[in-house]
């Protein structure tokens, strides 16, 4: 016999306003089941819950209908309310009567007959719910971060010092990722690699952390709190148990002359590396595609001269498989090129460079010792002009987000071309100025107020070589004047993108991506450090373009995620589940092709002889996500939905067709 | 570029301007690129962004500053800043407007005297014969500009290179190309017909 | 025999008379039939386009609706302004039906948007390359050229779908087929001053003196372009330059006199002698 519920909800003015919440109360207690129906201000409130609890205690209810918002704002409030009264929390259904009729009908009487029916429809299917009970999985206490940049660096540190085992994977031969390329960092003007290399140490020497660097991830299976992931060890050719770090190796390479990725094409390495001087582990790799014994058979001398013989010409991948309960990615940013533009030469100027790269020119451990000279000839640039905005906020040729950091870092590198070149004049031509950090604004200022850097406020139209010097065609809007430079270096704060390739990674871990590649969290404001896909979090540049901070800050909430679900044994999974009634499944494998989550299986029915019957599918209850397409598709109707049957569905139909 | 979703709000000037061409003003966001790039900056009196600006501010009392400006007319259609242009906008496009505008307005720049006179020049050639007739072109131009001498030692070397003829040439469809000046020349400003 | 169809402009019967030669001659050396439009009228070029919407669409209109009347499906208009203006309004109409109807009704024709229009460069991509290396007699090995595109070829790049509007390379190629050396060289898309060149004389000095200033500087001892109104304010006008600036000494000649002169066509045949800058005996 049911006993429903009902409870329409004004939301303060936001449903009240439009429906009329009392009216709806009327007719619903009207409805066949019902045994009370209120109206109510703010049913998500206190004394709103109140009302749901006392009701269901008094009135006995089976069931309860809140007429009100979208069931994903408060069904998990309402449901916890139930539970603590006692009902199964799955027999609590939400009526939608605010998105789907007050905020978007105007006529009052035409949106309350709407939310009448809203309302009936879902009284029908609480007539018919079964309670639901939840799933209960295990949960691997072991973390997986992907990406050994400062976020990643951030992560591991704080989930390994809460106690739980993490893995980092970085695919470079050492971790760091690009802020170990800056110089200094704003608005402190701190060393950049002084303050990360302790953490860098700290994490290589953290007893809860296994650092796999130069590796990627081949291949991960599973779900939240049961994922099993395959990380390829690329081939080294040293053996980083024998490898002292002496360095000797380098030092007698004879291919001296390899763009050097780290000095961002500034610089060069040697084909037996490492990437910089404080690099973690600190012991270099070989890049076969530039050694002479992968690619000629000949020299060999790092083998010859290795006093610790740990060079291995026949290392191999390894394909290190293991099993981890979260995953946090943190793969960090790419920066774009200079050669996007035409009018800005396609990248061909050498003293064209883009952000990073100048970085490199101010870091005392670049490749010019910390001072500012033009790539082209290594003379001092007296005349130095930055462009902001270079493919960001440019709907036509480049994307349209902006890059957030660039203002900031423009304003330093003026700084710290003063700071070196005392009779340098720095240029800077702006569309806005974004510098709304702690103490942000003010930097800005003392760039331009104490260290004479000249901001013209207007864009760029013509970068061109003449001469040895840079021709620079632009504008200043607030004097209504056209400017020319001639300068002596350009530098062009270039777009912060994803990484490359990061479709593949999205793919292989079942995340979503946006159409800029960035990660996508799972609410905009309220969820900024969880991807959609239960059991991953994101944190740093991956996510979105951002500064240090604030991936710093992102890297210890996702951490606290991780740490949250990491503080039970097991894990309970919402019971939105299907199931297959294996005497009417066909096998005709529908379902197994359209299931996106791959939860369902294969199974074999077997006689007492241990000969197979036949096959039918079967649902992986921790994998499942309820999403329902399996019953949807099943041709023999041998597949339902768990809190969706077909019952429920067909009993709210006939609600509304009355 | 859409067709401006603020239109059926927008009166007067800048809904004007808006209509006739198809833009969104609101797509600017003065960036100054356009004015940064273009050839003909420094003969210009207001800058190419702040054209647009004023546009997007579009109230009346800037129709005469706009539509009377030297800008508009020494604007040489290089389409320089529409291909550069970070938002799409069509600046060398809403030149075209405004110079139409400005014709029908009367409100053209006295400077811009010379310039107007030589596309009168221009067009009276192609409606009396069909084709451009250089040699008239010149010498119309002169009349109406009296900027007689210019060029005049130029003329001896052009004749001996068979670069002028005196006489037109006459294109059998010349009635044609008449009526449809006559009717181009009639419809004037959009709303009469309905859009672009 | 590749048949094309020939829309001369107006400038190419008058003061670019010596583009006009060029481009028949040279026509007859690659092996094309120019068949020229019947009673063509004027495109409207930028008096058109700077005044009058309407009349900016209507007189391109109906040369596309004669060449679509008298079969033409490829159009040559070796003038930039007039392929600008006609690809212009092809565009325009094919992507507005009302628009197109407007026009139909004004011009009394009935376009139906078959007609492809193609500049000198084009034609000489499709039509020429890359045999024409096997056509050439005289090889204008060691000639320095500067390949100046101005605006109307490459700008609007949406418009035009031609060759890249900062670099564009497609000049070069031709001229490097020819066996002479395409400079680089940064102020190839810049502007002249275009049609100011009466009324606003002295931007058209200032312009192209910073044109011909840059391609010496680049080592560049002929330009080259492919629109007769460069031609007029790089030629013409290079001896006012000479009288501000002095001496710049550069010939201009036209991208298919030098195709020409390397098919072997004597110079006078090109038009060579009727240019204001000497442009005789250019290739050794």
């Amino acid at each position: 016999m049911s006993r429903i519920g009902v409870f329409v909800c004004h939301c303060g003015e936001n449903i009240g306003r439009t429906v009329d919440c009392a009216k709806v109360a009327q007719a619903a207690a009207k409805f066949p089941g019902v045994v009370h129906a209120v109206d109510y201000k703010y049913m998500c409130s206190d004394p709103g819950q109140n009302l749901i609890k006392q009701a269901i205690r008094e009135k006995k209810l089976t069931g309860v209908v809140v007429a009100a918002c979208s069931p994903r704002m408060h069904e998990p409030t309402f449901r916890r309310a139930a539970a603590e009264a006692g009902l199964n929390p799955f027999l609590c259904e939400m009526a939608n009567i605010r998105e789907h009729v007050s905020w978007v009908h105007e006529d009052r009487a035409a949106a309350t007959a709407k939310a009448i029916d809203h309302t009936r429809i879902m009284v029908e299917k609480a007539r018919h719910d079964e309670p639901l009970f939840p799933v209960k999985v295990p949960v691997t206490k072991t973390a997986l971060v992907i990406g050994g940049g400062i976020a990643g660096i951030q992560a591991a540190l704080d989930i390994a010092n809460g106690a739980q085992k993490v893995i980092l994977v970085e695919k470079e031969p050492s971790i760091g990722g690009h802020m170990a390329q800056l110089s200094e960092t704003f608005p402190t003007l701190d060393c950049s690699q002084c303050i990360l290399t302790p953490r860098m140490v700290e994490v290589a020497a953290h007893p809860n952390i296994k650092l796999h660097t130069f590796s990627e991830i081949e291949e991960s299976k599973g779900y939240i709190g049961n994922f099993e992931v395959k990380i390829r060890k690329k081939a080294r050719s040293v053996d980083l148990k024998k490898c002292t770090g002496c360095g000797l190796c380098m030092e007698k390479c004879p291919v001296k002359n390899i763009k050097s990725e780290f000095e961002c094409g500034l610089g060069a390495r040697t084909a037996i590396y490492r990437p910089f001087p404080q690099a973690v582990p600190n012991k270099p790799v070989i890049d076969r595609e530039h050694c002479l014994k992968f690619q000629k058979g000949t020299c060999g001398v790092c083998a010859k001269v290795c006093p610790v013989a740990a060079i291995n010409y026949d290392d191999t991948d390894e394909i290190v498989t293991e099993k981890i309960g979260a995953i946090v990615l943190a793969t960090g940013y790419r920066v774009m090129g200079t050669d996007l533009y035409g009018e800005y030469g396609y990248g061909k100027y050498p003293d064209v460079i883009d952000g990073l790269q100048f970085e490199r020119l101010a870091s005392a451990s670049g490749p010019t010792d910390g001072n500012i000279v033009r790539p082209s000839d290594g003379k001092v640039p007296k005349k130095v002009v930055f462009l902001k905005c270079i493919g960001s906020r440019d709907n036509a040729h480049g994307i349209t987000y902006c890059s957030k950091i660039c203002c900031m870092y423009v304003a330093k590198h003026a700084m710290l071309y003063k700071h070196k070149v005392h009779d340098g004049q720095a240029y800077v031509f702006y569309m806005d100025i974004r510098a709304g950090g702690k103490n942000y604004d003010e930097f800005v200022r003392r760039a331009i107020e104490e260290d004479g850097a000249m901001y013209y406020r207007g864009r760029v139209s013509r970068i061109y070589e003449h001469g040895g010097k840079l021709i620079v065609k632009g504008v200043d809007t607030l004097s209504g004047l056209n400017v020319q430079i001639d300068a002596d270096l350009v530098v062009l704060a270039t777009a912060m993108q994803a990484q490359e390739g990061i479709e593949k990674l999205a793919q292989k871990l079942n995340v979503s991506y946006d159409e800029y590649n960035f990660f996508t969290e799972a609410h905009p404001k309220l969820r900024p450090v969880e991807a959609n896909t239960a059991g991953i979090f994101l944190a740093g540049a991956c996510q979105a373009p951002k500064d240090i901070p604030e991936a710093v800050a992102q890297a210890g909430g996702a951490a606290a995620k991780v740490l949250g679900l990491f503080s039970s044994d097991e894990l309970e999974r919402e019971p939105i589940i299907a199931r297959v009634n294996e005497n009417t499944c066909v096998a005709c494998w529908y379902c197994y092709n359209v299931c996106p989550y791959g939860a369902i299986e294969k199974k074999e029915i077997k006689d007492k002889q241990g000969r197979t019957v036949r096959w039918v599918a079967h649902v992986n209850e921790s994998v499942c996500a309820g999403c329902g397409l399996c019953n949807a598709i099943c041709p023999s109707k041998s597949v339902e939905l768990d809190g969706f049957d077909d019952g429920q569905s067909y009993a709210e139909i006939g609600a509304l067709s009355e | 570029m859409p067709h401006g979703n603020n239109s059926s709000t927008l009166t007067g000037f800048m809904a004007e301007v808006e209509k006739r061409g198809k833009f969104r003003l609101a797509d600017c966001y003065q960036c100054g690129k356009c004015s940064a790039g273009c050839p003909m900056a420094e003969y210009m009196d207001i800058l190419p962004h702040q054209i647009v600006r004023l546009c997007q501010l579009g109230e009346e009392s800037v129709r005469s500053k706009v539509l009377g400006s030297q800008t508009i007319w020494q604007c040489v259609s290089c389409e320089t800043c529409s291909t550069r242009c970070p938002k799409d906008f069509d600046i060398a496009g809403l030149m075209d407007v405004l110079r139409e505008m400005s014709l029908e307005a009367r409100a053209a720049h006295a400077d811009a005297g010379n310039i107007i006179a030589f596309h009168k020049a221009f067009k009276n050639s192609i409606k009396k014969t069909g084709r451009l007739h250089e040699f008239g072109l010149a010498v119309g131009y002169k009349l109406r500009s009296m900027d007689l001498f210019a060029d005049v030692t130029k003329f001896p070397k052009m004749l001996t290179a068979g670069k002028l003829r005196f006489l037109p040439h006459k294109i059998k469809g010349v009635e044609k190309v008449k009526k449809i000046f006559e009717k181009c020349e009639a419809r004037g400003k959009p709303g009469k017909r309905g859009g672009k | 025999m590749i048949k094309i169809g020939y829309y001369p402009g107006c400038s190419l019967e008058g003061t670019s008379s010596d583009y006009g030669m060029s481009v028949r001659r040279m026509a007859e050396g690659l092996g094309w039939e120019l068949r020229e439009l019947e009673d063509w009228n004027c495109c409207g070029a930028s008096a058109a386009h700077q005044t009058n919407r309407l009349l900016a669409l209507s007189l391109p209109a109906r040369v596309l609706a004669l060449a679509e009347e008298q079969g033409v499906t490829e159009l040559l208009a070796p003038c930039a302004a007039c392929s600008s203006r006609l690809i212009s309004t092809n565009k325009t109409l094919s992507e507005n039906p009302e628009t197109a109807k407007e026009i139909n009704e004004i011009i009394e024709m009935n376009y139906k948007g078959t007609v492809k229009v193609l500049n000198v460069i084009q034609a000489l991509q499709k039509h020429a390359m890359p045999e024409i290396e096997r056509k050439v007699r005289r090889k204008l090995t060691g000639l320095k050229v500067a390949c100046y595109y101005g605006c109307l070829l490459v700008r609007q790049p949406k418009v035009l779908k031609f060759d890249d509007p900062e670099e564009p390379k497609s000049m070069e190629q031709i001229v490097a087929a020819l066996g002479a050396e395409a400079v680089d060289w940064p102020l190839k898309t810049d502007c002249c001053g275009a049609g100011l060149s009466m009324s606003v004389t002295e931007a058209v000095v200032d312009l192209t003196h910073k044109i011909l200033e840059n391609a010496k500087f680049h080592g560049a001892q002929v330009v080259a372009v492919a629109c007769p109104m460069c031609h007029s304010n790089l030629d013409m006008r290079q001896l006012d330059v000479n009288r501000r600036y002095g001496a710049q000494n550069l010939p201009i000649l036209f991208l298919t006199q030098l195709v020409g002169l390397a098919l072997g066509i004597p110079e006078k045949d090109l038009g060579l002698k009727k240019h204001f800058v000497k442009a005789t005996s250019v290739v050794k």
